[in-house]
C-alpha cells in the first residue's frame, strides 16, 4: 500500500471514528449514571438524520436552521424516552430498564418504517462539501476534514459543560453516588434528563454527518453504528467521555485499516467490533481506561 | 408431602396430553393450512421460550444470543436433510464442500444433531462469557449471535452465503413439532423440579450465597446455558424445516427479541408462563398481520402499513415491563392442585 | 487450649485492599468442638477474616488450614466442600425459594447424582432426592422451622430467617461453622434463644463454631475463647473474663463510642 493510500484511509478512519465517538459519548454518560445500556440511542442517531432530511427537502429550511432544529428535536426525543420508558423503572431490577430500552429501540425503528417507509432515501449534499480536494496524490473530501473538526469542537463544548458548569458538577456527582447527590438537594431527575438530552444531541449530530458522508438514510441505519458505538464506549472505559471518543477513534481505525490491509476480510467487517468487545470484556471487563470495581461480600 | 395426589396428578396429566393429541389429530384433518402453520409456530416458539427461560428466567443469565443458536441448529439440520441433488442445485456461487455435500440423516437425527451443535457452541461461548454478569453478558451474547450471522454470510462453501438454503424438506409437521415441544417440556419440568433446578434458582437469587453453599456456580451456569442452547438449536432446526427456506438475515436480533418478548410476557421463571406466552404472542403476532395487509371496508380502501405490527408489538413489551413486570404467570407454575382448588372455591362462592 | 487438635488455624494472614491493610498478621487456632468468638469495633476487619477463611477473598499473605490441610486460595465452593459453612452479616437467603428448597440447596454439595439424571428418571437419583428432601425436613424440624417448610423464605419473620440461614449452612454437613453477627437485630429474648440454639447445634451436629457478634451478652454467654480485632490487628485474646477486664479491649470500644458521639 502506498503512503498516499494510507493517508487517505487514515482520513476515512478519522471521520468514521469521530462519528462512532460522538454516539459513544451518549452511551457512556447514561451508563455512567444509570448503569443502563440505552439501546434506543442508535435510533436517535437515525432520527437526527431524518429530521434534517425532512427539514431541508420538505419545509425547504436553510441547512443551518434545519440542523439546529433537528439536533434540538432529537435531544427532546432522548429526554422523552427517559421520562416515559426508563424513569419509572429506576427502582426495578437493572435488566428491566434494559428490556424496556430494547423495546423502545424496536419501537422507534418500526415507527420509522411506518412514517418514513423502508425505502432508503438519497441525501442531497451541498456541492462544496463533496468537491474533492487534491493534496498531491491524496484526494479527500472536505467532509473528511469538517467532520473530525466539528466532532472535536462538540466534545470540547461537552467537556466544558461537564467540568465547568454547575449541572456538569451535578452530573459527575450523580455518577459517583446518586443517593448522596439527591440528599444534597440536587434535582436528580432533571440532571438525568439533561444527560439524555446532551447525549442525544451528540448522537443526532453524528447521524446528520453520517448521512452526509454516506449519503443514504433508512430507518434501520442506527442499529449497527449504535452497537458499535456502545462497544467503543466499553473499549474506552464506560463512564469516561474522553474514553468514548478514543474508543470510537480506535474502532474506526481498526475497521478501516483491517479492510484496507486485508481486503479478503471485508465481508467480516461488521463482526470486528463484536470480536473486539468480547476480547476486551474478557481481558479487562472495565474497558481500557475504566477502574476496577471489587465485588463486596 | 405430595404423595397423596401423585397418582391423581399423573392420571390427569396423561389425560391432558391425550386430549392435546386428539385435538392435534382433529386440527390436522380439519383446519386450513394457515391455522395449522400457526399451531406449529406455537409449538416451536414454546421450545424457544422454554429454553431462553431456563437461561434467563431460572438461572438469571441475561442472554441475547438465542438467534445464534437457532441459526446453528437450523443450518446443521437442514444440511443433513437436504437431498444431495438439491444441495448441488442451490449452491450456485460455490459448491458445497465434502462431507456436507453427501451427509444425510433421518429427520429426528438431523434435528438432534442441530441441537447438539448448538449446545457445543453454547459451551464454547459460555466458558469465556459467563464470567460476565448482567447487561455485559447480554451484549456479549448478542455479539456472538451477530458474529455467527456474519460468519454464515461469508462461509459460502458451507452455508451458501447470503443466498441461504431453499427447498428444505418440510418434515416438521404438527406431530414432530408437538413431540419435540412435549419432550422439551418434560425434560425441563423434571430438571427444574429437581434439586438441580433449585440450584439454578439459587444462582439466580444470590450467587454469593450459592457459592458459600458449595455450589460451583460457574459450572452450573455453563450447564444451564448449554442446555438452553441445545433446545434453541432444536427450535431452529424445526423452524427451518417448517418454513423450508433460511438465510443468515433471518437470524437477526429481531428473532431473539421475539423470544424474549414471549418469555417476559409469560413470566420469567415460569415454564407454564412460557407455554401460555408462546400461544398468546404467536396468535397475537399473526392476528396483527391485518394492520400490514390492505383492508377494504365497503368502497373504502386502506393500504397496509408495513412496520405497524412491530410498532404495536414493541409498544406492548414496553407496557408489560412498565406496568406488569411479572408477566402473565410471574414465577408461579400450573398445578392440578391449584386448578382444582380454584374450581371448588368457585363452586362454594356460588 | 491445646487439649484438642485445632480444626481451623490461620497463620499470619494479611490482606490489603489498595492502600488499606484491612487485616494484618491474623493468627488464630480454634480447638475442635469449641465455640469461639471474634469481636471488635465496626470496620475492624472481622467479616473480611470470614471472607478469607471461606475463600471469597484471597489473602495477600499467610495461610489458612482446616484440620491441618491448607485451604488458602481455594474457591468458596471448594472450601464448603472441605467442610466450612457460613452465614452472612446481611442475611442472604434464596428469597424466591421456599424454606425447604433453601435447605435442600444447602444439601446439594453432598449430593452424588448428576444434573442429567432427573430428566432421565434414573432411579438412584430419584431415591437420593427423596432422601435429601427427608433429611432437609428433619433438619427443619430440629431447628423448629418444620411448620414453615412450604413458605417462601422472604415471607419469614426476621428471627426465622436468621435461623433458616443457619439451617441451610448445617445442611452442607460442615465441620466448622462461621456465624457473622447472628444476633444482630434481635431482642433480648430472641438472643437468649439463639444462645441456646447455638450450644445445641454444636452438640447435635458435632460442630466447631466461630462467631462474630456485637451483643456482648451473647459473646460472653456462649464463647469459650474470644479474639479481639481492632483496625485489622489482633489486640487481645482469652476467655470471656479476661476479655472483659482487658484494658486494651475497653479502650478499643471506648474509642469507637467516642468517634460515634463526635
Ligand atoms: N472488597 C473490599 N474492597 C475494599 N475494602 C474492603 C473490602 N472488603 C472490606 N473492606 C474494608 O475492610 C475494612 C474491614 O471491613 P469489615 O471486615 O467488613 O469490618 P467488620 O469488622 O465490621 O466486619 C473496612 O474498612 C472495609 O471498608
Ligand atoms: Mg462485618
Amino acid at each position: 500500500m502506498s503512503l498516499d493510500m494510507f493517508i487517505q484511509h487514515l482520513f476515512n478512519a478519522l471521520t468514521l471514528g469521530s462519528l462512532y465517538g460522538l454516539i459513544a459519548i451518549g452511551y457512556t454518560m447514561v451508563y455512567g449514571i444509570l448503569r443502563l445500556i440505552n439501546f434506543a440511542h442508535g435510533d436517535i442517531f437515525m432520527l437526527g438524520a431524518y429530521f434534517v432530511f425532512f427539514g431541508v427537502t420538505l419545509t425547504k429550511l436553510p441547512w443551518g436552521i434545519a440542523v439546529v432544529l433537528a439536533v434540538a428535536l432529537s435531544a427532546l426525543c432522548g429526554t422523552v424516552i427517559d421520562r416515559i420508558a426508563y424513569r419509572p423503572l429506576r427502582d426495578a431490577p437493572r435488566i428491566s430498564a434494559l428490556i424496556s430500552a430494547i423495546g423502545v429501540s424496536f419501537f422507534i425503528e418500526n415507527l420509522g418504517l411506518v412514517v418514513f417507509t423502508g425505502l432508503p432515501k438519497p441525501v442531497y449534499r451541498p456541492d462544496w462539501l463533496v468537491e474533492v480536494i487534491n493534496l498531491g496524490n491524496i484526494r479527500i473530501l472536505p467532509l473528511a476534514l469538517i467532520v473530525p473538526a466539528i466532532a472535536f469542537a462538540l466534545v470540547m463544548g461537552l467537556l466544558w459543560i461537564v467540568y465547568k458548569t454547575k449541572p456538569g458538577l451535578a452530573m459527575r456527582s450523580i455518577s459517583k453516588d446518586i443517593e448522596t447527590t439527591r440528599l444534597m438537594g440536587v434535582s436528580v431527575d432533571k440532571i438525568i434528563a439533561l444527560t439524555f438530552g446532551l447525549g442525544s444531541a451528540l448522537a443526532a449530530a453524528s447521524g446528520i454527518m453520517w448521512a452526509l458522508r454516506y449519503p443514504q438514510i433508512h430507518p434501520f441505519m442506527g442499529v449497527f453504528p449504535g452497537f458499535k458505538a456502545f462497544i467503543a464506549a466499553v473499549l474506552g472505559g464506560i463512564g469516561s467521555i474522553q474514553g468514548a471518543m478514543i474508543g470510537g477513534m480506535l474502532l474506526g481505525l481498526i475497521e478501516i485499516m483491517a479492510v484496507a490491509f486485508f481486503p479478503a476480510l471485508s465481508g467480516y467487517r461488521d463482526a470486528f467490533a463484536f470480536i473486539l468487545l468480547i476480547v476486551i470484556l474478557l481481558m479487562k471487563p472495565t474497558g481500557l481506561m475504566g477502574e476496577k470495581l471489587e465485588e463486596k461480600v | 408431602m405430595k404423595t397423596p395426589n401423585k397418582n391423581r396428578d399423573l392420571t390427569l396429566t396423561t389425560a391432558a396430553v391425550g386430549l392435546l393429541l386428539v385435538f392435534l389429530w382433529w386440527a390436522n384433518g380439519h383446519l386450513d393450512n394457515y391455522k395449522i402453520q400457526v399451531l406449529n409456530l406455537i409449538a416451536i416458539n414454546s421450545i424457544l421460550a422454554l429454553s431462553l427461560n431456563l437461561i434467563y428466567g431460572f438461572t438469571g443469565m441475561f442472554s441475547l444470543g438465542h438467534a445464534g443458536f437457532m441459526a446453528i441448529g437450523a443450518y446443521v439440520s437442514s444440511l443433513l436433510i437436504l437431498p444431495p441433488v438439491q444441495k448441488e442445485m442451490i449452491y450456485i456461487l460455490q459448491p458445497l464442500i465434502w462431507p456436507f455435500s453427501v451427509l444425510q440423516a433421518p429427520f429426528f437425527i438431523a434435528v438432534l444433531a442441530g441441537g447438539f451443535a448448538a449446545a457445543l457452541l453454547g459451551l464454547v461461548i459460555a466458558i469465556p462469557v459467563l464470567r460476565l454478569g448482567g447487561d455485559y453478558l447480554g451484549i456479549a451474547t448478542l455479539g456472538f449471535a451477530e458474529i455467527i450471522r456474519v460468519v454464515f454470510t461469508n462461509l459460502t462453501p458451507i452455508t451458501n452465503g447470503a443466498l441461504g438454503l431453499k427447498g428444505i424438506p418440510n418434515y416438521a409437521n404438527i406431530w414432530w413439532n408437538y413431540g419435540w415441544c412435549l419432550l422439551t417440556l418434560f425434560f425441563l419440568i423434571r430438571l427444574i423440579n429437581s434439586n438441580f433446578g433449585n440450584v439454578l434458582k439459587a444462582i439466580r437469587d444470590d450467587e454469593i450465597a450459592a457459592r458459600a453453599m458449595g455450589i460451583n456456580t460457574f459450572k452450573y451456569r455453563v450447564v444451564s446455558f448449554s442446555i438452553g442452547a441445545f433446545f434453541a438449536g432444536i427450535g431452529g432446526a424445526l423452524m427451518a424445516s417448517l418454513i423450508t427456506t433460511i438465510d443468515p438475515k433471518m437470524f437477526s436480533f429481531l428473532l431473539t427479541f421475539n423470544v424474549l418478548m414471549i418469555v417476559v410476557a409469560g413470566g420469567l421463571g415460569s415454564l407454564t408462563g412460557s407455554i401460555i406466552g408462546s400461544a398468546v404472542i404467536t396468535v397475537l403476532l399473526e392476528w396483527l398481520r391485518f394492520v400490514e395487509n390492505p383492508i377494504d371496508i365497503g368502497s373504502f380502501h386502506l393500504d397496509g402499513i408495513p412496520g405497524m405490527r412491530m410498532v404495536i408489538f414493541s409498544l406492548l413489551l414496553i407496557l408489560i415491563i412498565l406496568f406488569r413486570r411479572e408477566g402473565i404467570m410471574g414465577m408461579r407454575e400450573f398445578s392440578w392442585d391449584s386448578l382444582i382448588s380454584r374450581f371448588s372455591r368457585g363452586g362454594e362462592a356460588r | 487450649m491445646s487439649a484438642n487438635p485445632p480444626v481451623l488455624e490461620t497463620k499470619e494472614v494479611t490482606i490489603r485492599f489498595g492502600g488499606l491493610t484491612a487485616v494484618s498478621n491474623f493468627n488464630i487456632s480454634v480447638p475442635k468442638g469449641s465455640i469461639v468468638g471474634l469481636i471488635g469495633p465496626n470496620g475492624a476487619g472481622k467479616t473480611t477474616c470470614f471472607n478469607i477463611i471461606t475463600g471469597f477473598y484471597k489473602p495477600t499473605q499467610g495461610e489458612v488450614f482446616l484440620e491441618g490441610k491448607p485451604i488458602t486460595g481455594l474457591p468458596p465452593h471448594k472450601v464448603c466442600e472441605e467442610g466450612i459453612a457460613r452465614t452472612f452479616q446481611n442475611i442472604r437467603l434464596f428469597y424466591n425459594e421456599t424454606v425447604l428448597q433453601n435447605v435442600m440447596i444447602g444439601g446439594f454439595v453432598r449430593q452424588k447424582s448428576h444434573w442429567w439424571m432427573p430428566p432421565l428418571m434414573i432411579p438412584s437419583c430419584t431415591r437420593e432426592e427423596r432422601e435429601l428432601r427427608e433429611t432437609a425436613m428433619a433438619l427443619l424440624d430440629s431447628v423448629g422451622l418444620g411448620k414453615l417448610a412450604g413458605e417462601i423464605s422472604s415471607a419469614l419473620p426476621y428471627g426465622a430467617q436468621r435461623r433458616l440461614e443457619i439451617a441451610r449452612a448445617l445442611a452442607t454437613k460442615p465441620k466448622f461453622l462461621l456465624l457473622d453477627e447472628p444476633a444482630a437485630g434481635m431482642n433480648p429474648q430472641e438472643s437468649q434463644e439463639l444462645m441456646d440454639f447455638i450450644k445445641r447445634i454444636r452438640t447435635d451436629f458435632d460442630l466447631t463454631i466461630l462467631l462474630i457478634e456485637h451483643d456482648m451478652k451473647v459473646v460472653m454467654g456462649v464463647c469459650e475463647h474470644i479474639w479481639v480485632l481492632d483496625y485489622g490487628i489482633l489486640i487481645a485474646e482469652g476467655n470471656p473474663e479476661q476479655i472483659r477486664t482487658n484494658p486494651k479491649v475497653i479502650e478499643a470500644y471506648l474509642g469507637e463510642e467516642a468517634t460515634q458521639n463526635a
